[in-house]
């Protein structure tokens, strides 16, 4: 059984309200956070806990923190980012609809630390129902006293305010985030300046994801270095996975990231095998924009190594034969699945949600789009996949922001591990249109227990 | 003066000093010639421009004297600051000119290619672009997008099909109107430049988007169709303007003023004017005062030879710039960069060899042999 920090008291009826979140031991850690301890000790504490972003880059969060330009006369802001746009993502939903208070708590202590008077909470347009939780449990946490002026006889003043987005994908990238929570169009910044010396309104900001600011409660409730001994290595503390796709039980499961990657596909305490006893075929471990991984890789790395799921042992390997965390968005495909038919629907989206600023992302993701579209449609000619390879390392690396290599890992992953999968699609066209290329070489390798 | 920290610069083995807080562009283009990276969005005198359109991407060999590690990605030059002893790979980067080569496949995708009937054809920076970095084909084999067509009022003519979204009209409204009636409408890429709702484009200094803009999606309605622009004979005039500097180019046709634009130099930005302001021309300059005895004619306007605008001129006629000056003053001093030395192949250039010394047909060996004896 895997350590529970985040979900602990996910279950308790009425944990959504916040008498019986306070009677459950809430708002303990802001007490403590803010009476008994100074700014500097907070963001030591992160530090020490080794929290990285859980938002999908995984830079480490105290180093965050610590790089906030403090001039005097100027406010700093703390926003959360809330914009989970990632398909396959939907752990920051879970948590918020479930336990408002835990975010509104790790928010009160962050913006604590970092001195923000004026925390925002971007969410994704969609969570239309999630912003009214979050908006009823601020008022409520007004109410007691841990949130507005002077709170807790503290004299820190914080008020958090909900802003919802309005169904853009790219404005989950911090500084188009920045941009829109500013009124203005969801564009990414050109960087430099980083938010940190230049935000929210020009001000000193930091932005990190839901579960980050979540993660900090337990942080300072049991100490930055109890928190960096659960999990392995450089992956501290536990994550929240989403897990969909073709499994027996999708949901969002928190794990302490020492578990394998099979025990989390097979055991019954997590996705409970795949559905309809089919085969696992390929899976993408951290969410959409994060390359996808033959079965055989994804069970074992290349040097055959069991693959655990943490930051460390998810990108073993590089790109060639590894992934990455990610945001925590694990898609599992089964051997029904069509590879190019799934990479042409990654395609299409990123398409759909290039901003258009930059010109590799805005013509090269429809062109890859284009492409993708005609081999599924038995059009294909095996020049394409070249072409397609050739597209995708020219827009790579290349863009503004990362949505640019969002939009070509997939694609690069997908001809990488499957290209015979494409071929076979380009040569037997009638084929294609009705039935499956299957398993082939990278089928699941290991015996599945019955 | 106050004394500026200098920071020295190396760009394709060529090192400059230039203070801090220039930008690699800014300083590639000080050295000029091949070195200085194109640029279809930023616009030096457009605050905020830049770092959209890719084309500029250099790699960053040296980071800075402190930190000499190199960038990891390809860095666009025109948004990223010199550090001292920074060293920068321009055109003597494999990376950057595969890139580069990318970008303008990129930009060319569903750009028309209508540069026939274009009335930016011969002055347009994708097609100098296109030429100089591009490829001969291309690679795209499905329908090019199109757009509604837009009305924007009666001086300035959108064609959306030709736009590369370099956001430089945006930065001329945003900084030199009031009000800025047009932006970009939706994202990826269907995104367009267009008013909301069908609203024209009037304010006095909004005929500048034309000279901001790298291609021939806004031009001037009045010289619409008129003429191809090197068949005019650019002059520098200026009149008494009571709202603009009122320096401008007048493209003539024998005493027929076929259209105006501002003065631009030779990265086709707008000039400064004496004052050292950008100069910006008014609408009524630019679209009402057709007749040369509207303005005071300065003389001929100074045209690379290089472009195609110079052609079918006679020397001297418009202000073509002759190749009188020897190489190093071209180059501004530097010396030329040898890629080979012709000595070390033939010495058929060699001094000593008198051509009317041979008899008969003369050979490779021929050379050789009289150098052989010298």
């Amino acid at each position: 059984m895997g350590v529970k920090l985040l979900l602990e008291k996910a279950n308790v009826p009425g944990i959504r309200t916040y008498d019986v979140y306070r009677r459950e031991g809430g708002y303990v850690t802001a007490e403590k956070a803010l009476k008994e301890m100074t700014m500097e000790a907070i963001v030591e504490e992160v530090k020490k806990s080794g929290l990285r972003g859980r938002g999908g880059a995984g830079f480490p969060a105290g180093m965050k923190w610590s790089f906030i330009a403090k001039p005097e006369g100027v406010p700093r802001h703390l926003v959360c980012n809330a914009d989970e746009s990632e398909p396959g993502t939907f752990k920051d939903r879970y948590l918020m609809e479930f336990l408002p208070h835990l975010l509104i708590e790790g928010l009160l202590i962050s913006s604590y630390a970092l001195g923000s008077n004026d925390t925002y909470i971007y969410i994704r347009g969609e969570y239309a129902w999630v912003a009214s939780i979050l908006e009823e449990a601020i008022i409520e946490a007004t109410k007691n006293g841990f949130l507005g002026k002077n709170i807790l006889g503290t004299g820190f003043d914080c008020m958090i305010h909900v802003h919802r987005g309005a169904g853009a994908y790219i404005c989950g990238e911090e500084t188009a985030l920045i941009e829109s929570l500013e009124g203005k169009r969801g564009n990414p910044r050109i960087k430099p300046p980083f938010p940190a010396i230049q935000g929210v309104w020009m001000r000193p900001t930091v932005v990190n994801n839901v579960e980050t600011l979540a993660a900090i409660v337990p942080i300072i409730k049991m100490g930055g270095e109890a928190y960096a001994k659960i999990g392995v290595g450089r992956s501290t503390g536990t994550k929240l996975i989403s897990a969909c796709g073709n499994i027996n039980k999708p949901g969002v499961y928190e794990i302490d990231m020492t578990i394998s990657v099979e025990d989390f596909i097979y055991s019954d305490e997590y996705c409970g095998g795949i559905a309809n006893g089919k085969k696992l075929k390929a899976c993408i471990p951290g969410g959409s924009s994060v390359p996808i991984l033959p079965a055989n890789l994804l069970l074992k790395t290349a040097k055959g190594e069991t693959r655990y799921m943490n930051y460390e042992s998810l990108s073993d390997g590089g790109f060639a034969t590894g992934s990455m965390m990610g945001s925590g968005g694990f898609i599992v495909l089964d051997e029904d699945q069509c590879i190019v038919k799934h990479t042409l629907t990654l395609a299409r989206f990123y398409r759909h949600e290039s901003c258009g600023q930059c010109s590799p992302c805005r013509e090269g993701t429809g062109w890859m789009e284009k492409i993708i579209q005609k081999i599924e449609l038995g059009k294909g000619e095996i020049s394409d996949i070249d072409l397609l390879w050739d597209i995708q390392r020219k827009i790579e690396g290349n863009t503004i922001c990362p949505l640019g290599d969002a939009a070509a890992w997939p694609v690069a992953a997908a001809i990488r591990h499957f290209r015979d999968e494409f071929e076979w699609h380009i040569q037997n066209r009638a084929l294609s249109q009705t039935s499956n290329f299957g398993l082939q070489h990278y089928a699941d390798p290991i015996h599945v227990p019955a | 003066m106050s004394e500026q920290t200098l920071f020295k610069v190396t760009v394709d083995n060529i090192t400059i000093e230039v203070p801090a807080g220039t930008t690699i562009l800014q300083a590639a283009r000080q050295i000029g010639g091949a070195v200085a990276p194109p640029a279809m969005c930023y616009y030096s005198k457009l605050e905020g421009s830049g770092g959209k359109c890719r084309t500029c991407l250099v790699e960053v060999s040296k980071g800075s004297e402190k930190d000499p590690r190199p960038m990891p990605k390809l860095v666009a030059s025109c948004r990223t600051t010199v550090m001292d002893g920074m060293e920068v790979k321009n055109i003597t980067s494999e990376k950057v000119i595969d890139a580069r080569a990318g970008i303008v496949e990129f930009l060319l995708l569903n750009h028309p290619l209508d540069c026939p009937i274009c009335d930016q054809a011969g002055e347009c920076h994708l097609q100098d672009l296109s030429f100089e970095h591009g490829k001969s084909s291309t690679r795209y084999e499905f329908q090019r997008r199109t757009f509604k067509k837009h009305d924007i009022g009666k001086h300035i003519q959108l064609h959306m099909t030709r736009c590369i979204l370099c956001y430089r009209c945006i930065f001329v409204a945003d900084q030199l109107t009031n009000k800025r009636t047009h932006g970009i409408l939706d994202r990826g890429d269907h995104a367009e430049i267009a008013t909301h709702i069908e609203k024209s484009l009037d304010n006095e200094f909004i005929g500048n988007v034309i000279d901001v803009c790298p291609v021939g999606a806004l031009t001037d309605k009045t010289f619409r169709f008129k003429n191809r622009v090197w068949f005019l004979k650019p002059m520098d005039a200026h009149r008494d303007c009571p709202t603009c500097s009122g320096r401008v180019t007048l493209w003539n046709r024998g005493d027929e003023v076929f259209r105006v634009t501002a003065r631009k130099d030779e990265w086709g930005e707008i000039e400064d004017t004496p004052e050292g302001k950008p100069g910006w021309i008014c609408n009524t300059c630019r679209f009402d005062k057709k007749h040369t005895h509207d303005w005071v004619i300065e003389g001929p306007r100074e045209i690379s030879r290089h472009s195609v605008i110079a052609q079918g001129h006679y020397a001297g006629n418009i202000g073509t710039t002759l190749p009188t000056e020897t190489f190093k003053a071209v180059n501004h001093g530097r010396a030329p960069h040898l890629l080979m030395d012709i000595h070390n192949e033939s010495e058929v250039n060699l001094p000593s060899v008198h051509l009317s010394a041979i008899e008969g047909p003369s050979h490779g060996t021929t050379f050789n042999n009289n150098s052989n004896k010298a």
